[in-house]
């Protein structure tokens, strides 16, 4: 036995270890659990990541800004439009350019929608975690509607690269508002169903309530945040502690819960969803008239110097560093993904529950496995 | 030959006496188990295939989805496509796999379904086998599905199989108790193990109406405890596939993985036909007592049309729930069963024994 493995808790005589991914249904991507067990107790679990690293914060050092963009859609896949804005701010941070108010408001629109869809399928795939199958399809059925919107006003539907320094590659599809409302109209009324079918079900809250509980204290040291922050009560959302774009003119709530168990963090998502249905009533109406993007010059070169901008992803703060030289492609670029951080906390919270647990538990952190590994 | 739908008793005695007639009495013999066993073969075949294309309609309209709708109508031949795919594949051999034990397994899983399901009657005087201790037999012979599901487990060689294979034990060795005592309840109301003599005793009311409250307790408990027997959701925890991937069967492959997979079904087709016969009637048509001109309209619709339909409603109900729920977790699964359901159950029996000797019953 190695002095490593001792430390590690793993390889000892009683305990039974095995692999769950990186190959695995519920892992939800290439990422590897080392999970110890005696018998159905989960003694420690060690993440391996690293199945799916691409490198794209080296790649960037060659791409140019516009060229960015693209790469960090492949981050953290379910809320790429999200990704695209955060170094899209970031880049306008450093030029100090302001963009257009219409830009500023259908950014805001769509990274919304994008929330919107990132937790349609993490209900989904959630379900499907708890054995609940029926859960995933009702939860794409309704997916497919903002899908079809990105489809419509940006082009792709999933990987939009919709953003640009400055702005947005084109202005919105005429059909767009009457889209999004349609879509609203609809999913006010699908959106209980969600609660009829999982939220209230008995075996699902026992399932959840007091498992894998997290305090505040060490959500914050592990840097857990989003949704699955808030679920332990740490007020966490980016858009309401250091606004950018338009939130600081849009009314929301931050849903907070205090117990940090599987439930509350299912609550919180929950809750989210309403809340962005809210913005997306508030701005929908008001978008103004304006260009779509700012003018940029042909090259964009960032002035010498460390640019650092966040964001609230679907799964929490994102981060993203530069530091340029002054050249058109950055020094370093450096993004701070909310699913690892996230993930980091796996150990502690499913230490002592069954495997069961560890798998809803895993669903309610809801990582992406793109995104931990970049 | 004697053929009557109604009643099928003339023509199998027809059958039987005309074999002794003409052969010795130890050919008779062979002859009839072959007739049978190929009878139950053909019957295996139809009702897997069926089985499981109801299963995939009713999860899809379940789902908000079509199901299969390529392969012939309404995709009816899809899951003959499916069987023909299963039959063609590989068997990939395991290593370091227990080899006799591997290939035993599922021939333990599948035999224990065969003995079960000849002890049920399906039409007036059509089951293969007829005896006084009907339901004490179905319910040895099903629990040994469990050993073929345990060595499944163990001689895979792999951990989530063994996992599986352990929670499938536990499962199914505490479920089996609410099981029987659920029947023994309407034991209790009829007087007889004999499954003739119970849907006969139905002919003048069905025992669920006949035996009112205890008889709906037991018949919720039992429809509980079948569905965790056998291994449907929402108590598949022995197969879980987003933990375990799939469980006991994980390494099986082409008709070896066919044979768990038909045995699944061939059990939830026995424990609603066991439900149907003895808290629905069996083949007994819908008989209230005393209202002779409704009963004799009701016996016109055929006994096993009676029987079918009232196990493909059962069938329906555990499909229903398997696509509804989330799924147990195994220490919770066996707290419904010895906190919950063991205890209400032997009240149950206490209660309906009140009720027959009070003379409370129907």
């Amino acid at each position: 036995m190695t002095e490593e493995n001792k430390n590690s808790g793993l390889d000892k005589e009683e305990e039974y270890i095995i692999n769950i991914g990186p190959q695995h249904p519920s892992t939800h991507g290439v990422l590897r659990l080392v999970v110890s067990l005696k018998g159905e107790i989960v003694k420690s679990v060690e993440p391996h990541c690293g199945y799916i690293h691409r490198g794209i914060e080296k790649m960037c050092e060659k791409l140019t800004y516009p060229q960015i963009i693209h790469l960090t859609d492949r981050l953290d896949y379910l809320s790429a439009h999200i990704n695209n804005e955060a170094v899209c701010l970031c880049v306008e941070k450093a030029l100090e350019i302001e963009v257009p108010e219409r830009v500023k408001y259908i950014r805001a629109i769509l990274s919304e929608l994008t929330r919107i869809q990132s937790h349609e399928l993490w209900w989904c795939s959630f379900g499907m975690d708890m054995g609940a199958t029926t859960c995933y399809f009702y939860g794409l059925r309704d997916r497919e509607k903002v899908l079809d919107i990105f489809e419509e006003t940006c082009g792709g539907r999933m990987i939009v690269s919709y953003n640009t320094p400055g702005g947005l590659m084109n202005d919105i599809h005429p059909n767009f508002q009457k889209r999004v409302k349609e879509f609203l109209k609809h999913f006010r009324k699908k959106l209980p169903e969600y609660d009829q079918l999982l939220t209230g079900n008995v075996i699902m809250q026992e399932r959840t309530k007091n498992i894998g509980i997290i305090s505040r204290e060490d959500a914050i040291s592990y840097g857990v945040t989003g949704p699955s922050g808030r679920g332990s009560g740490f007020s966490c959302d980016v858009r309401k502690h250091h606004p950018y774009g338009i939130y600081d003119k849009v009314d929301f709530v931050e849903p907070l819960y205090k117990t940090g168990d599987t439930f509350s963090r299912y609550k919180v998502r929950m809750d989210e969803m309403w809340e962005s249905m809210k913005i997306i009533e508030q701005l929908i109406d008001n978008i103004p008239e304006g260009d779509y993007c700012a003018k940029m010059k042909p090259v964009i070169k960032l002035p010498e110097g460390e640019y650092y901008q966040r964001v609230e992803a679907a799964r929490g703060e994102l981060g993203v560093y530069i530091n340029s030289r002054g050249d058109k492609y950055p020094y370093r670029l450096k993004l701070r993904s909310p699913s690892l951080s996230n993930l980091s906390a796996l150990n502690l919270l499913a230490s002592g529950f069954k495997i069961a647990d560890l798998i809803a538990i895993g669903g309610s952190l809801d990582y992406v496995i793109p995104d931990i590994d970049r | 030959m004697p053929f009557n739908i109604y009643d099928f008793t003339s023509f199998t005695q027809w059958i039987d006496k005309s074999l002794y007639d003409s052969l010795s009495p130890l050919w008779a013999m062979i002859w009839e188990m072959t007739i049978i066993g190929v009878a139950f073969l053909l019957f295996y075949a139809v009702i897997g295939l069926f089985l499981v294309y109801a299963e995939r309609k009713v999860c899809a309209f379940m789902q908000c989805r079509i199901g299969p709708n390529r392969v012939g109508p309404y995709g009816i031949i899809q899951t003959i496509a499916d069987l023909f795919k299963l039959l063609m594949k590989e068997l990939i051999p395991i290593k370091n796999a227990d080899k006799f034990l591997f290939n035993l397994a599922p021939f333990i899983v599948i035999i224990t379904t065969f003995l079960a399901i000849a002890a049920i009657p399906f039409a007036k005087g059509l089951h293969a086998i007829d005896f006084n201790i009907g339901i004490f037999y179905i319910l040895a012979v099903s629990s040994m599905s469990v050993i073929g599901v345990l060595l499944a487990g163990w001689s895979s060689n792999n951990k989530y199989s063994l996992i599986g294979a352990m929670r499938s034990g536990a499962q199914i060795v505490s479920y089996e108790l609410s099981v029987g005592l659920s029947l023994i309840t309407i034991i209790v109301l009829a007087g007889s193990m004999q499954l003739s003599t119970i849907v006969e005793a139905q002919a003048d009311g069905w025992f669920i109406f006949k035996g009112h409250i205890p008889a709906i307790i037991a018949f919720i408990i039992y429809l509980i405890a079948a569905t965790a027997e056998t291994n449907r959701g929402p108590f598949d925890l022995a197969e879980a596939e987003s933990e375990l991937t799939a469980g006991y069967h994980t390494e099986y492959s082409g008709i070896k993985f066919a044979f768990f997979y038909l045995a699944e079904f061939i059990n939830m087709f026995i424990v609603a036909s066991i439900a149907a016969t003895v808290f629905w009637g069996g083949w007994m048509p819908f008989h209230i007592g005393g209202w002779e001109a409704f009963n004799n309209i009701m016996d016109y619709i055929p006994p096993f049309i009676w029987f079918f339909g009232k196990t493909f409603f059962i069938i329906f109900i555990i499909m229903w729930f398997k696509w509804t729920f989330p799924r147990l977790r195994i220490d919770q699964l066996l707290t419904l069963e010895w906190k919950y359901l063991l205890p209400i159950n032997l009240f149950n029996v206490l209660l309906m024994a009140f009720i027959v000797l009070m003379g409370w019953h129907f």
